[in-house]
């Protein structure tokens, strides 16, 4: 597959901040891709070096093939679904949505047909004449997506979308903006801060901190073999095991990473301090002190819980214990 | 909801009101008077003659054009200027920028006299003649602030990710110029256009110390209360001066109320 979207050693500093860190990344045509991390660990920078409202201080950008680094926002195959929507205010629905048509000369007539099976595609028919300010957050989110879809960008971006929703239409937000993209077949470049939104809906990864990517993977492998302890604790809440540990467990000198709900309590294995425990419906999790250190142990619901401060085994699956490259985050 | 008021409210209400506009009642009623020396209470008998000795004095026709041609020539240096000006301060972050923010507004807090002194002695310094242009430059100075102040709430209001839209969906920045950001702060501007021309055509203190020879109208009409010569001639000018000042205003809140099914539109 070609790739969309292509970062070659590309950076963006802001005064000394380095907010994006020689990332080289590709994005293939047709992929669902999640940008993931923590606030300003540089995910939304790269989304506006994409869109082109950002320009790299080093290395470039290409979007299909095309040497994007230096091309204005407006001439870029690419739209944005921004975070706080940006519906312009002065403009009903319809305008709203059939602006980049405008701009781009659409007569009249076709344009507002167009917008109209563009909210349609939304589940927004009949809210043509509205102004934005007469919706609700979702109703927004959605002329929003729709406003963008219209031009049939190859690339839509959408940044941290679902922020500003409750919970409920979250979830059903995350499914439709799956099928959504299913149906058209656009690459969709996603960015948010939540694990669990990232890990359901892409097909594909890149997680970020300070600037760097720190691993690009499917949801599947990022949560079973994460390579740094940052992806580790950030994506699936897993323990990371120090060096010295490790080393007396299987005698290997590297960090590694093990997944609370692989940790079982047994009659013989490491032994540890049970410090406190909470329940979480399907699951009870244990913190336990170790040498020192502090894992966590999820144990399925039905399990015979033991007190606070009595001693407890772990143990594990061999292939359970996941070794990392990195020794820092 | 609604609330009923009570009788000592409305009569509080009426008589603030009164206070208010009565004033300007007398000022309308002494434009018909007959006694042309004095004012007298009740008017001694009622005349339109007034009318046309003012339509007839050729030095009301030069101060009322030139008071226009300045309020109209200012609030536009104001305008451009101030919206400029108001953009840079709300949209982006520099050094200085407080500072900038700070003497922008200084003009209108400082006193007419000393705005006024300062800047006759800045032009005789560099020998700048008294001419129209000084008395444009000194009302300027004031009504930047008023279409600053309007426009810099209106920009911080405007989320500046419009902006970023607008170019993301294929506008280059002069059509965002045009499709967005003119839209979204046309009614601050023209709200501060027209306190501008207000405030620039009822001047007195900065133009005394920048105009040369030339008198506007507001200069004109304390120099005619002076002279006991033909009074009324003020008044008939006063009740003209309200008129001028008070269409446009009407004018504006029609337009405003239009704008947003207007823009609606699209084009």
């Amino acid at each position: 597959m070609a790739s969309a979207v292509k970062f070659e050693a590309t950076s963006r500093f802001f005064g000394d901040t380095r907010a994006v860190d020689d990332v080289t990344l590709e994005i293939e045509e047709g992929e669902f891709f999640a940008m993931l991390g923590p606030s300003g660990s540089g995910k939304t920078t790269c989304l506006r070096l994409i869109a082109g409202f950002e320009r790299p201080s080093q290395g470039r950008v290409h979007i299909f093939g095309q040497d994007a680094t230096n091309t204005p926002p407006y001439r870029r195959p690419v739209n944005t679904v921004f975070q706080d929507y940006a519906l312009f205010p002065h403009l009903n629905v319809q305008d709203n949505v059939a602006y980049g048509l405008m701009i781009a000369r659409v007569p009249k007539a076709e344009r507002h047909h167009a917008a109209d099976e563009a909210l349609d595609l939304v589940a927004l028919g009949g809210f043509s004449k509205r102004k934005p300010s007469e919706l609700s957050g979702g109703q927004r989110q959605r002329v929003a997506l729709a406003r963008a879809l219209v031009n049939k960008p190859k690339v839509l971006l959408l940044d941290e979308p679902l922020g500003a929703l409750d919970l409920k239409l979250r979830e059903q937000m995350q499914g439709e903006l799956k099928s959504l993209q299913r149906q058209l077949g656009i690459t969709f470049v996603f960015v948010t801060h939540d694990q669990g939104e990232a890990l359901s809906m892409a097909d594909r990864v890149a997680v970020f901190n300070n600037g760097k990517v720190q691993q690009v993977d499917s949801p599947l492998v990022l949560y079973d073999s994460p390579k740094t302890p940052f992806v580790a604790d950030f994506v699936g809440s897993s323990n990371v095991l120090p060096v010295e540990m490790v080393q007396r467990l299987i005698g290997v000198a590297k960090l590694a990473s093990l997944r609370p709900e692989n940790i079982r309590l047994a009659e013989d294995g490491l032994v540890g301090t049970v410090e406190s425990q909470a329940f979480l419906g399907a699951a009870t999790r244990l913190e336990v002190a170790v040498d020192g250190a502090r894992i966590s142990v999820l144990l399925p619901k039905g399990a015979e819980l033991p007190n606070d401060g009595s001693e407890v085994h772990l143990a594990w699956d061999a292939d359970a214990l996941n070794l990392l490259e990195a020794t820092n985050g | 909801m609604h609330y009923k008021a009570s009788l000592g409210l409305k009569i509080a209400a009426a008589a603030g009101l009164l206070f208010l506009h009565l004033p300007i009642m007398l000022i309308f009623v002494y434009a018909f008077t007959t006694e042309d020396k004095s004012y007298q209470w009740p008017p001694p008998g009622l005349t339109l003659k007034w009318f046309a000795v003012t339509w007839n004095r050729p030095d009301v026709w030069t101060a009322l054009g030139l008071s226009l041609r300045v309020a109209a020539i200012s609030t536009a240096v104001a305008m451009v200027l101030g919206t400029l000006c108001a953009a840079a301060v709300a949209r982006s972050r520099f050094f200085g920028r407080e500072t900038v923010s700070l003497l922008v507004i200084l003009p209108i807090a400082l006193p007419g006299i000393i705005t006024g002194i300062s800047l006759r002695s800045a032009f005789n310094l560099v020998d700048i003649p008294f001419s129209f242009w000084t008395i444009v430059l000194g009302h300027a100075t004031f009504c930047i602030v008023v279409v600053y102040n309007n426009a810099v709430a209106r920009f911080r209001r405007t989320s500046g990710s419009l902006v970023e839209a607008s170019l993301d969906l294929g506008a280059t920045y002069f059509q965002t110029l045009r499709f967005v950001i003119l839209p979204n702060i046309a009614t601050a501007l023209l709200a501060g256009g027209m306190l501008a021309f207000a405030l620039s055509f009822d001047e007195v203190i900065v133009t005394t110390f920048t105009a040369g020879q030339q008198q506007t109208l507001p200069i004109w009409m304390l120099e005619e209360l002076v002279r006991p010569r033909q009074r009324p001639v003020t008044n008939v000018v006063a009740m003209v001066v309200v008129l001028v000042t008070f269409l446009p205003i009407v004018g504006a809140y029609y337009l405003t109320r239009g704008t947003e099914t207007v823009a609606g539109q699209g084009k």
